[in-house]
This record gives structure tokens, sequence and C-alpha cells, in this order.
């Protein structure tokens, strides 16, 4: 069968925009074809933390070939992704935070000259006192990185709800232990790049970038260039993903618009591979003190988790982090307390921001991790005391947060079964192990950053002469297919041939506006505003068949590609003839459809509350099997075991891939994953040095796919991109524990941090608090 | 310095006038404006840039347009003959062996260089032939699906 003859919702089509993939058509941001740009470049701090004395542009300036040079000077206007922490410039203004903080930027007529005009900017500073790690920006005496925050904390976070003290009281075993996870970045294939195209006669902007979220681009872009959004058009080309790092307004895109203007043309700006480490935004270094309450029987009676986030230095995503982080605490068991510190803080290194599974992934480690050696300690199977937690859906959590559709059970029978659990655990040759660990996440977040009181998601279907469907939307495809998924909301609903529809995405002068593709909203909101259009539509074509065939529309089955009246297959209209009839005194059809979060979703009434807020969350569930190497220190992953509950899956095909995605990438985090600062410069910032997994140490994933069909969802569809990435460091270090015995806290497990944690000797970890400790009392 | 450099791309003999530190990425993107070959890194890590040079797979990043000289590039524009996919192309598409499809015209090169010298290759041996090529979407499972899935369509043809 070919597979691109299936149809609709539960198909394993390929990709709606695979072809141009495979074949190279596909154009990045890149690759578009503008001989007349100018090359732009960036001017980056060479210090931790300065004060700007003076700049030197004027060697630079002198250049044959240099076109324009913009600083700091050039926009006052602060902008951020959240709107209560806008904090951050295109361009340093009086003082830099972080080495590889932009200052300045050359547009110039070919790469060499700009990059020879970088060489010669000329910076004088006096420096500060800069801070790498968590606990020296919090000390009493540090310098302030933003005049507003004292403590260099961007937000702390202290929340109960339940009665934690009742809880641990009323347990058999309480244990406390703490966790440290390095940092890690998401390493999308395609460095960053954007380009800017100003028309100097209608004070005009057309801008391209690697985005995943061009609504806030378009608007950052009006805010900092002080230009009104209606000159500006944001197109987002294809994009060699994201995972996140492109979920916020990123400086360079800023900074290119910025410089457009200036040199009165186009100007393209494409980021190193070391560039696009600096721009970061990925998740914070952090740790974490946990205390879990368990009675005999694995019943969990109560969580207290203080955390604290090395956020880097600007504001970006942070306070949703350290919201999400203690949120997500709740939603996945059954637990009748929680108490959350959570302590997010500023640092003299590139801003953190959201990462796949945002917010929760270092939670979710700590938690399942101290659960998993809890059981051990009371003699349980581990898989049996997460069955002791089990929710109930529908249900609301302490926090108020909303469950309307649980597939978690059957996750864990699912991964229990197929990794022969019961007859293997235990019984595994030495060195191997088993370890399964749970987690869950959000399908959009119900409430938007930027409140607007429009509805989540739009959708538009044109419908013309040609009888052809064009989809027009502003979901950003960025390799997770929401474009496929969308079209095949519209061919389920109206059931025409996939070769009658086509999808235009992300061009603001054309598509109706989206938030983004971030927090897994796309499928769940988009999907649904997507259903709702193609009903929208099929009523009016309904219509116009029932005048053709002279019956009620009552009458009218439609058959996709033909209308017919009901029971009587004869009396028949093709698409186009109805098409015809339909466009008769109105012309051309543009058909909208929305999707709304209603607001008894949007959170508990706490502060914060809104974050954690979701119509559906999806559950995973994973079994991990290890082979540790205890001469190497080295941890190899055999095979994983992973389900998950996606509500439904509208492309199974595409689901799969996701949840590979997912699991690998939470693998990455758990065994080699880590960016490196030394004295605040990254020492990691390449691929081969921050250890991306290659294929040779790629697991082979086998994937169950659990449908619980979700009452809101898009025929019962969740989110399925990000659920599962959380339940893998923890299933791999419970795996560690299995195999070996060894309790390990810290991410990743380098051969180095297992060989210490074997041997006892002091770890680097250890070393640098006792730095710490050591410098503060010298 | 510049040089009149010959090389066929592709099938067909190009002598463009070529800057001795052109590097073959720059030539095929640049001078000839064949984008399907993409960078990802600063040099050598990534694998995204693989070209065949004389049926050998390349890092373009790290190899100088005028070191070709008299070879045959093909790159990943090569693959559609006679308006069809490749069987490799085919397979990625139908197994999602592509999802953001930035590593894969560099995927699809070095498993192509695979199957011409080792048509029914084992699941180690892909691994070994695509251990130099990073993707960050897949987890690379679906990858050796579509290599697998290819070697076997091209049993099927002979």
């Amino acid at each position: 069968m070919n597979p691109i003859m299936q149809k609709g919702a539960g198909s394993r089509i390929p990709l709606v925009d695979g072809i141009e993939k495979v074949t190279g058509r596909a154009r990045y941001t890149a690759d578009l074809f503008a001989p007349e740009a100018l090359a732009g470049r960036i001017y980056r701090s060479p210090h931790a933390h300065a004060e700007i004395l003076e700049l030197d542009l004027s060697a630079a300036l002198a250049l044959p070939g240099v076109v324009a040079i913009v600083t700091g000077e050039d926009c006052a206007h602060p902008y951020g992704v959240l709107p209560i922490s806008e904090n951050e410039f295109p361009m340093a203004r009086g003082r830099v935070r972080y080495i590889g903080e932009p200052v300045a930027a050359v547009a110039a007529v070919d790469d060499a000259t700009a990059a020879k005009a970088i060489g010669l900017i000329r910076m004088r500073v006096r420096e500060l006192p800069a801070y790498f790690n968590a606990a020296d920006a919090r000390a009493p005496d540090a310098v302030l990185l933003h005049e507003n925050r004292a403590g260099n904390l961007e937000r702390e976070v202290h929340n109960e709800f339940g009665d934690t003290a009742a809880g641990f009281a009323g347990a058999d075993l309480v244990r406390e232990e703490t966790f440290h996870c390095a940092e890690v970045t998401h390493v999308p294939m395609e460095t960053n790049a954007a380009m800017a195209a100003y028309d100097p006669e209608r004070d005009q902007l057309t801008f391209h970038s690697v985005t995943q979220v061009p609504y806030y681009v378009h608007l950052s872009l009006a805010r900092c260039m002080n230009l009104d959004t209606s000159r500006i058009r944001v197109i987002k080309p294809f994009v060699g993903g994201g995972f996140g790092a492109r979920v916020e307004v990123l400086n360079f895109e800023m900074v290119c618009g910025i410089l457009a203007r200036a040199a009165r043309g186009t100007v393209r700006m494409k980021l190193s591979r070391e560039e696009t480490f600096l721009t970061h935004r990925g998740r914070p270094e952090t740790d974490i003190r946990i205390k879990v309450g368990l009675t005999r029987e694995g019943k969990i009676t109560a969580c207290e988790m203080e955390q604290t986030q090395r956020g880097g230095a600007f504001a970006g995503y942070g306070i949703v982090t350290i919201l999400y982080s203690g949120a997500l605490l709740n939603g996945l068991y059954d637990i009748p307390a929680v108490k959350y510190d959570g302590y997010r803080v500023y640092s003299n290194t590139p801003p953190c921001g959201a990462m796949r599974g945002h917010g929760t992934v270092n939670s979710r480690f700590a938690f399942e991790a101290l659960l998993d050696t809890m059981a051990k300690e009371l003699g349980l199977d581990p898989i049996a005391v997460r069955r002791k937690n089990l929710l109930v859906a529908p249900t609301d959590t302490i926090n108020g947060l909303k469950v309307m559709s649980y597939g978690l059970p059957d996750c864990l029978d699912r991964v229990e079964q197929a990794s022969g659990w019961k007859a293997r655990i235990g019984k595994l040759p030495k060195g191997h192990g088993l370890g399964i660990a749970c987690s869950h996440f959000v399908s959009g977040s119900a409430k938007p950053i930027h409140f607007t009181g429009q509805p989540h998601a739009t959708i538009i279907l044109k419908l013309d002469f040609d009888a052809g469907i064009t989809i027009l939307t502003g979901a950003a495809d960025i390799g997770q297919g929401s474009s496929t998924v969308i079209t095949q909301a519209v061919v389920e609903v109206l059931g025409v041939d996939y070769g009658r529809v086509r999808v235009i995405a992300n061009d603001s002068a054309i598509t109706p506006k989206d938030n983004g593709s971030y927090s897994s909203r796309v499928t769940f909101m988009v999907g649904n505003a997507a259903i709702d259009a193609a009903e929208n539509l099929k009523k009016i074509l309904i219509e116009a068949a029932a005048r053709r065939l002279q019956v009620e529309p009552a009458r009218v089955d439609c058959l996709g590609e033909a209308y017919c009246v009901a029971g009587e297959p004869d009396r028949v209209v093709g698409f186009n003839e109805v098409v015809k009839e339909a466009l008769v005194a109105t012309g051309m059809l543009s058909v909208k459809g929305t999707y709304t979060c209603p607001v008894e979703f949007q959170g508990g009434k706490h502060r914060g509350g809104a974050v954690g807020s979701t119509m559906g969350f999806s559950y995973a569930a994973t079994v991990v099997e290890v082979k540790v190497d205890e001469e190497l220190g080295k941890v190899e992953v055999v095979k994983v075991w992973t389900a998950l509950d996606c509500g439904f899956a509208i492309n199974p095909l595409s689901v799969e891939g996701q949840i590979h995605g997912s699991v690998w990438m939470g693998m990455g985090q758990a065994l080699s994953e880590e960016t490196l600062y030394k004295d605040g410069r990254h020492i990691a910032a390449s691929v081969l040095d921050y250890h991306v997994p290659t294929i040779i140490e790629s697991p082979d994933i086998e994937v169950h796919i659990v449908e619980s069909i979700d009452p809101n969802g898009p025929f019962g569809a969740k989110e399925a991109s990000e659920g599962s990435l959380a339940s893998m460091p923890p299933a791999i270090v419970a795996a560690v524990y299995n195999a070996i015995g060894l309790k390990l806290t810290e991410l990743p497990l380098t051969p180095d941090r297992v060989l210490d944690a074997l041997t006892g000797r002091r770890r680097p970890g250890a070393r640098r608090k006792e730095q710490a400790v050591e410098r503060e009392a010298a | 310095m510049k040089t009149i450099v010959p090389i066929r791309v592709n099938g067909q003999l190009r002598e463009e006038a070529v800057p001795d530190n052109l590097l073959l990425i720059d030539y095929l993107r640049d001078t000839l404006h064949l984008t399907g070959t993409k960078q990802g890194c600063d040099g050598g890590e990534c694998g995204a840039c693989t070209v065949l040079v004389d049926g050998q797979p390349r890092l373009a990043c790290l190899t100088l347009a005028a070191s070709v000289a008299g070879s045959h590039v093909e790159t990943v524009e090569s693959q559609v003959k006679n308006g069809r996919l490749s069987r490799l192309q085919q397979a990625f598409h139908e197994k999602l062996g592509a999802q953001c499809g930035y590593c894969t015209p560099g995927m699809i090169m070095a498993s192509e260089a695979l199957l011409r010298r080792n048509p029914e290759p084992s699941e180690e041996e892909i691994r070994a032939a695509l251990a130099g090529n990073v993707c960050r979407c897949t987890g690379y499972v679906k990858i050796i699906e579509a290599v697998q899935a290819a070697s076997a369509a091209e049993e099927v043809a002979s």
C-alpha cells in the first residue's frame, strides 16, 4: 500500500514537506538566494562582567567595504520573551554580563571584510567581579548583575499545597537527597541565522529567521527598532530544529534588523556553531535538595523540594522555568502534599531558557531517582510503587491543574511487559541493570505568555476557483511535523485527497498569527483550530451541494471528493462542482477556525499558578537496560522501552519519531552532554566537545503508543514530543543502581563522575563547592 | 590567488575561477548555488556537508575546492534521476529518516557511499558508516531503518 494514499487522522503519512528535505530543495535561512545581501557579524564581549568605558569603532569604520556598524547605542529598548522581565538589549549598553554577549555588529560587503572589521573594534572596560555559579552570585556582597534584583535572584518561589509536615509525620520512610544537573543546551543541527531586508524608501522590513516563534520576533523587532508592526513582515523558512533554543527572541535577530536599517539594505547573519552555543537558552545548571515520604506499602505521603537554577545573565524564560520546576511535581502521581522552594539566580554565563521538557526534567530526575532507591529500601518493586500512586482522571491536582485523561497505568503495563521486567530484573548478567521512571508534560500552556484576549490558535482555509484547499497557518514547523498534522486534521474532516491540500505557513503578510511552536502546544491547539476551520468549510460545502442536488442540507452526505444524497449514491456531485456552486455570488472562500483554552483550565489562583496549566498532560513510562563497565566508569544504554500516552496518534509515524528523539535527548543529558565554562568562557562550544551522542552510542528504542483519547484534544490527541524526555535520566540512573548498586546523583554520568562515585574519590563538583567556600573564607 | 579549476559537479563540468583558500562547501553553496549541502558546525564536527568525491564520502567543509580539481563531486542535488527520488531519498522520506531535514543531505550522501561499496550492510556497518553524521531529531532509529529499507529496495530492483 502506498502510505500517501491513506486518509486523515491516524495515518502513518510521511511529512508533507519531506520531499524538499530529502532532495536538498528545502531552503533554510542560510540558503535563501540574496546576492545583494551584506554580511553581518557580531563583536562579542571577551569579558564575563565589566563596565564598558569606551568602544572605539574608528579603525573598523575606516576599513574599505564596511557599510555600517551598530552598537548598544542604536537600541535603548529592552526586550525579553516574558512581558514581566524584559531586561535584555540586542547589544550591551554600558555593561557586559557574559563572555560572548553581543556588543556591536558590522555589515560589510563580504564575510572576510566583516570579520576583519570585528578584529579592529577596541573596547576599554573596567572589570567587575563575575559569578559563574549560583552560590557565588547569591553571596551577600556580590555585585548585582541587574540593579533591581537583590541577591542576584531573578525570582524566588515558595509554595506549599497540602500539609507536608503531616505527610512526613505519617510516613514510614522519609529520605532526603541532593542532586546536581549540569547545564545542557539544544544543539539544533542548523546553526543560528537571520536575514533582514530593509527597504529605506518605504521604511519597511522583511525578516527571515530560524525562529520557532515568528510572532514574538515580529513584536520584538517592532519594539527594538521602534518600527510600527505593520511595516514588518516576518517569514520563517525551513528551520533545522529548535528544541526550545528558538522559542524566544534571540539577540542576533534583533541585531540583524537594526544592522540592516543602519546599512539601508539587506544583511544576512550566519552564526558559527560556537556562536550558536553562546546564544544558548538551554536548561540551567541545577542543584536540588528533595525529601520524600513513603508508607510501608509505597504510597507517597509528601514531597519537599528546594531547587536552585543558575540562570545566566538575562531573564529570558527564567521565571517560567523556576515555576514549572515546582508546579510539575504535581500532575503525574497522586501526592497529597508538596512544598517547593525555587531560586532562579543571575550569573555571568550565557542566558538559559526553555529546553525540551521545559522546567520538568531536572525536578523529575531528582524525584524519580529518590523514589527508586526508597522503593529498594522498602523492598518494593519500583513499578509497583508507581502503581500505588496513580491518579484517576478527571481530577484536579492540589495546585489547581486539571488532569482530563491519564494513560500512565497502560504505559506502565506496556513497558513492564515489553522489557520482560518481571522475568529479568535482578537476573541479568554482571554489570547489566534495568531501571524505570515516569514523566509527563503539558500540551501547551493554557494561559498564553502575552494576554491578548484572542483565541489561542487560528487557521484559515482558502478555497477558490481551482478547488484547491490552501491551509494558512502561523504554526512554525521546525521539523516536528506541525504542517503535516494540520493537513491530516483538515483531510480527516473534509475527506478530500491530500493532493488537493497545501499548506502555506509562517508569513506574517499572509498567514494568521500563531503564538509559536513551544510547550508542545501546536498539535493540541492548532489541531483543534484546524478541525474547527474544516468543519466550518464543510458546512458551506454541504449547503452548496444541497443546492446542486436540490435537497435539504441535512440529507447531504460528504464523501470527500464528492457529495451525494444520503442513501442515494447515484445522486452525486463532484467536489469541483460543489466548489463552483459554493463560490456563486460570494467568490473566494476564506474560512476561519479558532481554538481557545477555557479559563477554568488556566491554573490555580496563587501567584504563578498559570504555569503548568494545560488542557491535557501526556504521560510516559520508560524502562532502560544499561551495561556498566566498572573499570572504565562507562555507562552504555543497551535498549530502551518507552510508552507514551499521547491521547491519540494523529500520525503514528511522527509520534514514534518524536518519542525516539525525545528519549534520546534525555539520554544525552543523562550520559554525556554538558556545557562547560572556565572562568565564564565556554570551553565545549562544539558538537564534539559538548558530546552530542553519535549513532554509535545510540541504542534501539522500542516505542509503545498509548491512546487515552483526551476529551478535549483534536481527535483525542495530546502532545507527543516532550513528555517522555524526563523519564530517561532517572531511568538510566535507576538502571545503574540496579546493575551495580551505585547511587548516582550528578548528571551527566560521564566516566569521571562514575569512577569518582565508584572509588569514593572527591568529585569535581564537590571540589568546585569547596573552592567556593574557601574563596568566601579568604 | 584565483585559479580556473575544472570540477565535474553532478555530472556537469564546471570551470570557475576559484580562490586558493575556497572551501568546497562554499564553492558548492556560494559559487554554484547548490545549497542542498549544509554547514552545521565550524569544521568537521557534524557531517552535514558530506558529499561524494569520486564516489568517496568527504566533508566539504574540510576540503579545498582547488584540491578536487579533475574529480567528480556529487551532492544531494544529483540524487533525483529522471524525476525519481533515489532509493535512499524515498526511504528517508517514507520512514521519517528526516525530521528537520538539516542533517539529511549529509546522511543520504554518506549512506549512498555505503550502499555503493556494500549493498547489504548490517546494522553495525550502517552505524559505522554514519558515525560522523550527527542528527539531533531522530535518535538515529529511523535513519537506520531508512538505510535498511533502501538497501532492501535495491535488492528487489536488481
